[in-house]
């Protein structure tokens, strides 16, 4: 079997592996669900995951311990993640191909010539690594914005939000989610980007494909053109996917081990794989400049701390800005959440949504609570998101920990603190009976009660109403209530993450209530 | 490297190099790997250490230990009040590192009395300079805005001009702590930054109404000790002032009911809150300082729970004629 068969028997393994695991991304033990399939196993794989949260919180999260792996492989054989691994790379790769089959080998030829803004990638990774180091020490100023174009997590929510929702797959077709639109035009537009210069991603812009460059620095195993029996047609430079020129000098970082140009050569013995840096010459590192090396890290450890000016994570957080159940403090949060919007994806009540703007750029693509989109609120009983979550953004509960009231006697995991709008509410407002919103509080004792009155109508009639009212001691702010609220343009009852246990700063009960 | 360069080596050095490069690398990454394998679990981003916020500065002392003066001009009344029990050396030592703390609540001119007043700042700031104090330091953290609470209170030209410093507050002088047995002050940041090498600590009150807690006097005023979003401290108004006298304890206490804030406290902001009540105490217990002032707004201690509490846990006098209070005139001379 030819080496660039076993390749692409590998890319569609792991291509399809990767596609089902994005359909089984739903709450269930049915066949097509979750059930015990490793969903986030490609992120753990991702060594710009690991490597970007232990630079912001200096340490590495178990789960993370796969990247160790594909660190390993790198180093002895170069970037065989990216040509035989990535499911991006690989759809890349397919798309590419598919818009060449027609050309003349002189064109393709051009095609995968060569060019000097593939050190762009290079430059983007050392803003983004340098974004997660705290310039002050310590690990309060991290800002991980890795997964902003780190292509694991990205092809994550592109495929698990946009594209299968298209498509209607399984548990998907009856979904919503808040910025879809941009994520799946963004992906379709990396995409397409393949019909001008193939690869065009993995060449100009994967930061992860960068750090494997690097890594790969010390390869003793590489593409290898030997000189005698050369003929200098340079076929091997033909189907490059990488565009790194086997035909010298070899450009060892940007080499994606596609094994192209072995199956390209004519003699079929002068280029090889092997155990020595290519006779024909080879640039084992990228030639990047000092100049744009020292910007790059300027402009990245610059950036979280003036972001940070707006107070986002100070005084001035924002009051709608709701994370998942066992989410961490929001500072810590934005050193690990890798912005994959796993946890968006298996929420079974489709609540958890991938942020916009609206609380500040750090938090882009960052999952919040939506308590309109969805079926429902967060349910009572529920905890996949944080067992979803590669990197302990949100803690894996346990059910008893979310509950609270376990053998330990604590308090619930609280999101949130729902308010009632006295003036929109049915009861204070209107003088009409409702209370949904008391009725389908899950906790017990519920955390709605009513306060029952006999009021006068204008009419001279007289109704009895119970107008409900929320005891902040009891809310844990699931928003079941506020998604209940026959309101259904601004709720009579809304959350605010006011009261979240995940912050104590933001508690409203006192101490010795918490 | 440049073009057809593939190093000095051969072949098979360069793959051994290359190979003993990436075994090192490869070693590094797994022993890195080993090492901060969960280091820090999520959730664990603070690694502050339990603290113990408590401020203990009472001299404990026999001797008188209350004196009240009437009259009307403040730094009189002070002088008067301090020689009745001994003169301000009983207290402050030659060297003693001083700090005060008054109440700079709100930034509204001194004449409307809803902070600590500027003479009577000066006054003390004076005496313990006189009396030997290496250092004098005033400070709070107000309600409002810290330095225009200084400014335009007067407070923070008078402590210039009698030789004191101020310190103004930032999130960094405080340290979150948890007061032993406490229900609220629990992991809670507590100024402490001008605390460092202190000797000595003076509390300087106005007497007030309070709508939540009564009263504000020298034991409500230790509130602004404290740092965080702790309004939410009104939910248990009595249970924090209590907590606050057992979190500080004084070298003494000024309680200055020159004029007294009748009405529409703690801010007042007119003169017509206010009423002339002629006294002024100085007492190395706040309890009893307190259990005095409330007399002068026209209450009983019974309208005050958390001093009832505080005296239950023998945290001062509320019956203050036990500790025999010194009365004296104060004329200006």
């Amino acid at each position: 079997m030819r080496i660039t068969t076993a390749r692409r028997i590998a890319q569609g393994f792991f291509f399809a592996l990767f596609v089902w695991l994005c359909v089984v991304s739903a709450v269930g033990t049915g066949w097509s669900q979750w059930r015990g399939w490793p969903i986030r196993w490609f992120l753990q794989l991702d060594p710009l995951v690991a490597l970007g949260t232990v630079l912001t919180t200096h340490s590495l999260y178990p789960a993370l311990g796969w990247a160790l792996g594909i660190v390993a492989l790198t180093l002895l054989f170069g970037r065989v993640f990216c040509g035989w691994l990535c499911p991006f790379g690989a759809l890349h790769q397919f798309t590419g191909w598919l818009a060449r089959l027609r050309q003349r080998p002189k064109q393709r030829m051009q095609s995968n010539e060569y060019h000097p803004a593939q050190t762009l990638k290079y430059y983007l990774l050392a803003a983004l690594l340098a974004a997660a180091v705290s310039p002050l020490g310590g690990r309060a100023l991290a800002s991980l914005q890795t997964g902003l174009l780190d292509p694991i997590p990205l092809v994550h929510r592109s495929v698990n939000l946009a594209v299968l929702s298209l498509l209607g797959a399984g548990s998907a077709g009856d979904r919503f989610y808040t910025g879809a639109g941009l994520i799946g035009l963004l992906f379709l537009g990396f995409v397409l980007l393949n019909l001008v210069v193939p690869r065009f991603y993995c060449r100009f812009l994967c930061p992860l494909g960068a750090l494997l460059g690097v890594l790969g620095r010390f390869a003793p195993w590489g593409i290898s053109v030997a000189k005698a029996e050369c003929t200098e047609c340079r076929l091997c430079d033909r189907d490059c996917e990488g565009a790194c020129r086997p035909s010298g000098p070899f450009r060892a970082s940007e080499c994606l081990m596609c094994m192209n140009c072995m199956d390209d050569c004519p003699t079929k013995h002068s280029v090889g794989y092997a155990p020595r840096p290519s006779p024909a010459g080879e640039i084992p590192l990228p030639e990047i400049s000092r100049r744009g090396f020292l910007a790059s890290v300027a402009l990245g450890l610059t950036a979280a701390p003036l972001t940070r000016l707006g107070g986002a994570t100070a005084r001035n957080w924002p009051a709608g800005l709701i994370r998942p159940p066992g989410a961490v403090s929001e500072e810590e949060f934005l050193a690990r959440c890798v912005k994959c919007c796993e946890c968006v994806r298996v929420c079974p009540t489709n609540a958890i949504q991938p942020a916009g703007f609206e609380f500040g750029w750090e938090a882009l693509l960052t999952p919040a609570m939506n308590y309109r989109i969805g079926t429902s609120g967060c349910q009572l009983d529920c905890i996949a998101c944080g067992h979803a979550c590669p990197t302990g953004a949100i803690r894996p509960l346990s059910l008893e920990e979310k509950r609270g009231g376990g053998s330990a006697g604590d308090l619930p995991i609280r999101l949130g603190l729902a308010s009632v709008d006295r003036g929109r509410c049915l009861p204070w407002a209107t003088g009409r009976p409702c209370i949904v919103c008391e009725e389908t509080c899950p906790v017990s004792p519920k955390a709605i009660t009513v306060d029952e009155i006999d009021q006068q109508r204008a009419d001279g009639t007289s109704v009895r109403l119970q107008r409900p009212v929320v005891d902040p001691s009891r809310c844990i702010g699931c928003g079941v209530c506020e998604h209940e609220c026959p309101l259904s343009g601004m709720r009579g009852i809304r959350v605010v993450a006011d009261n979240e246990s995940r912050q104590s700063e933001h508690s409203v009960l006192l101490r010795h209530e918490n | 490297m440049k073009e057809g360069d593939i190093g000095p080596l051969s072949p098979r050095r360069e793959f051994l190099k290359r190979g003993l490069q990436a075994a090192a690398a490869l070693a590094a990454t797994g022993g890195m790997g080993a090492w901060l394998w969960n280091r820090h679990p999520p959730g664990d981003l603070s690694t502050e250490k339990a603290f113990d916020p408590r401020k203990d500065f009472a001299m404990g002392i026999e001797g008188p230990r209350m004196s009240i003066a009437a009259g009307q001009d403040r730094a009189v009344m002070l002088r008067t009040a301090l020689k009745a029990l001994g003169g301000i050396e009983r207290f402050i030592k030659r060297g003693d590192r001083v700090l005060i703390k008054v109440n700079a609540a709100f930034a509204t001119p001194a004449a409307l009395a809803a902070t600590s007043h500027p003479a009577l700042v000066a006054e003390i700031v004076r005496l313990c300079r006189t009396a030997g104090a290496s250092s004098v330091v005033v400070t709070d953290n107000p309600i409002n805005d810290p330095a225009s609470c200084f400014e335009l209170t007067g407070i923070g030209q008078a402590v210039r001009q009698s030789g004191g410093d101020l310190f103004l507050p930032y999130a960094g002088a405080f340290r979150k702590g948890s007061l032993p047995g406490a229900k609220l002050i629990r992991n809670w940041p507590v100024m402490q930054e001008p605390f460092k090498g202190v000797t000595k600590l003076i509390g300087v009150a106005p007497v007030k109404n309070h709508q939540r807690a009564g009263a504000s006097m020298t034991l409500k005023n230790w509130y602004g000790l404290l740092g965080g979003r702790r309004n939410q401290f009104h939910q248990d108004i009595d249970g924090i002032i209590t907590e606050l006298a057992a979190l500080v304890r004084p070298t003494f206490v000024i309680l200055d009911g020159t004029q007294s804030m009748m009405t529409n406290g703690p801010t007042g902001g007119s003169l017509a809150d206010l009423k002339d009540t002629h006294a002024l105490v100085v007492s190395t217990d706040p309890v009893a300082a307190d259990a005095f002032g409330c007399t002068l707004l026209g209450k009983t201690v019974h309208d005050l729970p958390y001093l009832i509490r505080a005296g239950e846990l023998g945290l001062g006098a509320v019956d203050y004629e036990s500790l025999r209070p010194i009365r004296v005139e104060a004329r200006a001379s």
